[in-house]
């Protein structure tokens, strides 16, 4: 049906558009929070300085992307009633309550603080102006502890029941202890927390090669910088490695088509390359490594790891005749960039907070040069996590309960799913040209200079 | 009363917050560029609200998850009913949104003035919009047995909604204008904003009376006792507002108007009751608070986190505004006080 892949389309534009900032403000208020612990509790006047001028200047790009973050946001509020009407319906009993507690626990709570914030530098006294910001940045991930709630639920449903045609509540405990937010939640803190840390290091990088007079602010930032992002990527691999086993019961068909493993195996090898064939249910090419899959679930060399063509068969036995495959290259390779992106980020960040540390940055040029680009790698990661999250759930919905077609609104036509799509698409692409504009513009001009010649 | 009753009331509540609230924001960005030419003394305006519009905008969000989490079934069907409506309004709180931020990234008159039209837009046409939802709430839609919307677009505009929208939009102009007064220390700018004031006043009022008439006629609200007292009494807080404003009592003007603002809100739900959605083909295919709800269960876990949670909220919010009480100067205008 056509309007299902509209809707689709148009989740995953809105969606993966409105994750682009979410990271960076989960990280970032975090980051921005601990500058000015640090700017409130020094005791060195020079430093003291410096640090109220970082504070403004990150605390400038962290607003601006706030504000693209609480503008995406709304349409993804909205959009589930709008376009999955039926799903709202089916799962309203449940979906609704985290939607309902992420307002009151944390939107209110970041949206009101950061007006304080904002503003209030003068009329709050310094501690309780930096408790503002750590506030803010405690909204931000409440709030994606309940939206990961929502989607945990859907990926791995549990405390439910069904009656009345629809899913209904049966715990709410067992709703907010789901084992599968364990994984989401600390996985995309420390996403937000790296995606953040690069931000940082990419700026730093800017500022050090273009701008002398603000060395020495910069090389404080991307030192604080390069220790963030390793912080966090060291965390994201952990996380990420502990779910990926943990799919391994809670999700195995998306575990499969992550690695492309048609037959069940023990010990199941490792696909380094593949060439996935949907139709003939193998892969017409691939590289693998054996052993290596099994250690990678197992933490030992036995262990089966079942594949793609048993399961599709267990889930017709289940669910009746159909197909229950999720797209197997896609997942595929969106999980190799994502895995890649993490070593790569290990890599990058070690070499600037040594070089740092050395006191040989500024001899680095190339490397200074290439970081700007860099900062991309993060933001392909995150998307590519949320594809392969999102699109191994394929072809349901709610893991097991309700399948993605079944979930759209009845009464739309597919001229006005396509309306709204150009609309989101046109406005998104001018706002964010807008907003990297004011970012540059903003980066470019403002010098840090040390405080002993007089500042900015 | 059972949980049903309870969270009809508690989305009333939401819907009065948001509608106090988000209306004087709407109302001061409708003013933003009717009020003065001059970019420097449109940064005091925006700064009026700057500190809070995105804490009053989330009552809307709230108001909107609440629903979804109390009536799943009210949620699925309004927002897939008024598709492209909420889509154009999403458009103008997108760009609302970010124009806040970034009108003040440059200081220059020509970017200032697109992010200042920016804002009126966004503030007009949600205004505007909500009008039109809330009148079609009550006049009925063309909702079939299985609770989805059977119509298209331009079935939601009649006569009377597009009177309901413009109404909306004056009354929130209004309530803007007397927040303005409130909060602003420049003397050309509070005259003119208690002028406009007026003017949007005297032209709410008219509208307001039309759209009772209106009512009447195409609705069956006034069958409810409550309903019709309050949009009454409602009306009549309405006109005290204006002679108040026009009096100079500038604090009576602002709370008179805030209070004929709830008063709507509560009457417009009362006549609803204990319907939310009123199917015009078929009065048994209306959406009500026990057909549309959530199970017990869910609505007991949530009346818990709501009964702890809004007073919290409220106190802060309350808080805020409390740090913010002192009149805009000319130089607090435009830049955040970094
Ligand atoms: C893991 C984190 C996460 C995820 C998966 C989502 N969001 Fe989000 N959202 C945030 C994390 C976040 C945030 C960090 O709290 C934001 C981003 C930037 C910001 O300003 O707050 C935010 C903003 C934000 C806002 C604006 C709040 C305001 O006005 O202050 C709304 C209404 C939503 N989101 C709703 C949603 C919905 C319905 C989602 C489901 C698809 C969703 N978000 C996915
Ligand atoms: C912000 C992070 C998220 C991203 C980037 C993301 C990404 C995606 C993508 C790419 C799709 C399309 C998949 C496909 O069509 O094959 C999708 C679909 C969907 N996702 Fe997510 N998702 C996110 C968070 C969520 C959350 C938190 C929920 C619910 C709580 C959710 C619910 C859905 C729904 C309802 C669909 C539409 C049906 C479907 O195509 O599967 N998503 N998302
Ligand atoms: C070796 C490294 C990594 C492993 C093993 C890994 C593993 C995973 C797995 C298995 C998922 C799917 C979760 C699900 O379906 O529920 C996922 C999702 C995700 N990944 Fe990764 N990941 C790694 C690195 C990264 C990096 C470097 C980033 C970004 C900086 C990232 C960001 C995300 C995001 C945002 C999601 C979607 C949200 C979620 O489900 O938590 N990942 N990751």
């Amino acid at each position: 049906m056509e309007e299902v892949l509209l809707s689709r389309w148009q989740f995953a534009i809105t969606t993966i558009y409105h994750f682009l900032f979410v990271p960076v403000t989960l990280g970032m208020a975090i980051f921005v929070a601990m500058l000015e612990t640090c700017y409130v509790r020094t005791k060195k006047p020079e430093w003291k300085k410096t640090c109220r001028k970082l504070l403004h200047f990150f605390g400038t790009l962290f607003l601006i992307n706030f504000a693209m973050g609480v503008a995406t946001g709304l349409v993804q509020e909205f959009q589930f009633g709008m376009n999955w009407s039926e799903y709202s319906r089916f799962m309203g009993d449940i979906f609704g309550a985290p939607l309902a507690l992420e307002a009151l626990t944390a939107f209110f709570l970041e949206s009101t603080f950061l007006g304080i914030w904002m503003f209030g530098w003068d009329k709050l006294p310094e501690k309780a102006h930096c408790a503002c910001i750590w506030l803010v940045a405690l909204g931000s991930n409440l709030s994606a502890f309940w939206i990961l709630v929502a989607n945990s639920f859907m990926q791995h449903p549990v405390g439910y029941t069904i009656a009345n045609g629809r899913a209904e509540m049966a715990s709410f405990f067992e709703l907010v202890t789901n084992h599968y937010i364990l994984g989401e939640q600390s996985h995309t803190l420390f996403a937000g927390i790296t995606t953040a840390g690069f931000v940082v290091m990419a700026v730093s990088a800017w500022k050090l090669l273009h701008d002398t007079e603000s060395r020495y602010a910069f090389t404080q930032a991307i030192k604080a910088g390069a220790i963030y992002t390793i912080v966090g990527v060291v965390g994201v691999i952990a996380s990420g490695h502990l779910h990926t086993q943990y799919l391994a019961q809670a999700s195995p068909m998306k575990l499969a088509a992550m690695e492309a493993l048609w037959e069940t195996e023990d010990p199941a090898p490792f696909a380094v390359l593949a060439y996935p064939n949907m139709e003939k249910g193998h892969n017409d090419f691939e590289i693998t490594i054996p052993y290596m899959f099994t250690i990678m679930v197992h933490d030992g060399i036995q262990g089966e790891v079942r594949g793609i063509n048993d399961l599709q068969k267990e889930a017709v036995e289940k669910f009746g005749p159909g197909d229950y495959r999720p797209h197997v290259t896609m997942l595929f390779y969106a999980f190799r960039a994502m895995v890649g992106a993490g070593f790569f980020m290990v890599l990058v960040s070690l070499v600037v907070f040594y070089l740092a540390k050395k006191d040989k940055l500024f001899s680095a040029k190339k490397l200074l040069f290439a970081l700007p680009w860099l900062v991309i790698v993060p933001f392909i990661a995150n998307s590519c996590g949320w594809i392969v999250a999102e699109m191994g759930r394929q072809p349901w919905l709610v893991m097991g309960l309700q399948k993605t077609v079944d979930g759209v609104s009845p009464n739309l036509t597919s001229a006005e799913i396509m309306f709204t799509i150009i609309g989101f698409t046109v406005l998104y692409l001018l706002l964010i040209i807008t907003a990297l504009y004011i970012a540059f513009r903003f980066i470019r001009r403002t010098q840090i200079t040390p405080a002993i010649e007089g500042g900015k | 009363m059972d949980y049903n009753i309870l969270w009809f009331v508690l989305i009333v509540v939401l819907f009065t917050g948001f509608f106090f609230l988000e209306g004087f924001d709407y109302g001061v960005g409708t003013l933003l560029t009717l009020l003065s030419d001059k970019e420097s003394d449109r940064s005091q305006i925006v700064r009026s609200i700057g500190p809070v519009w995105d804490g009053n905008e989330v009552w809307m969000i709230t108001a909107g998850g609440a629903m979804f989490a109390a009536f799943p079934h009210v949620y699925a069907t309004l927002f897939s009913t008024f598709y492209i409506a909420l889509f154009l309004m999403l458009v103008a709180l997108i760009l609302r949104a970010v124009a806040f931020e970034f009108r003040h990234q440059r200081t220059d008159e020509k970017w200032q003035r697109a992010w200042s039209c920016a804002i009126a837009f966004g503030s007009i046409v949600p205004a505007f919009l909500w009008g039109v939802v809330v009148t079609n709430l009550i006049a009925g839609l063309p909702i079939g047995a299985n609770m989805v919307y059977r119509g298209g677009f331009f079935d939601l505009l009649t006569p009377y909604t597009v009177v309901g929208g413009v109404t909306f939009f004056a009354v929130f102009a209004f309530h803007g204008a007397t927040f303005l007064n409130l909060r602003l220390t420049d003397r050309y700018l509070l005259e003119r904003a208690r002028s406009y004031g007026l003017k949007f006043g005297v032209a709410a009022a008219l509208l307001y009376v039309l759209c009772m008439v209106l009512t009447y006629t195409n609705t069956d609200l006034y069958s409810s006792p409550l309903a019709a007292g309050a949009l009454v009494l409602s009306a009549a807080a309405f006109v005290a507002a204006i002679g108040a404003l026009y009096a100079k009592a500038h604090k009576p003007a602002f709370i008179l108007g805030g209070l004929a603002i709830a008063g709507t809100t509560v009457g417009f739900f009362a006549g609803l009751f204990p319907r939310l959605m009123v199917s015009s083909l078929n009065a048994g295919w209306s959406l009500t608070i026990y057909n549309a709800s959530s199970t017990e269960y869910t609505l007991s876990i949530m009346t818990v986190a709501a009964v702890i949670l809004v007073p919290i909220i409220l106190g802060y919010q309350i808080w805020t505004y409390y740090i913010f009480r002192k009149r805009i100067s000319p130089n607090d205008a435009g830049h955040q006080a970094y």
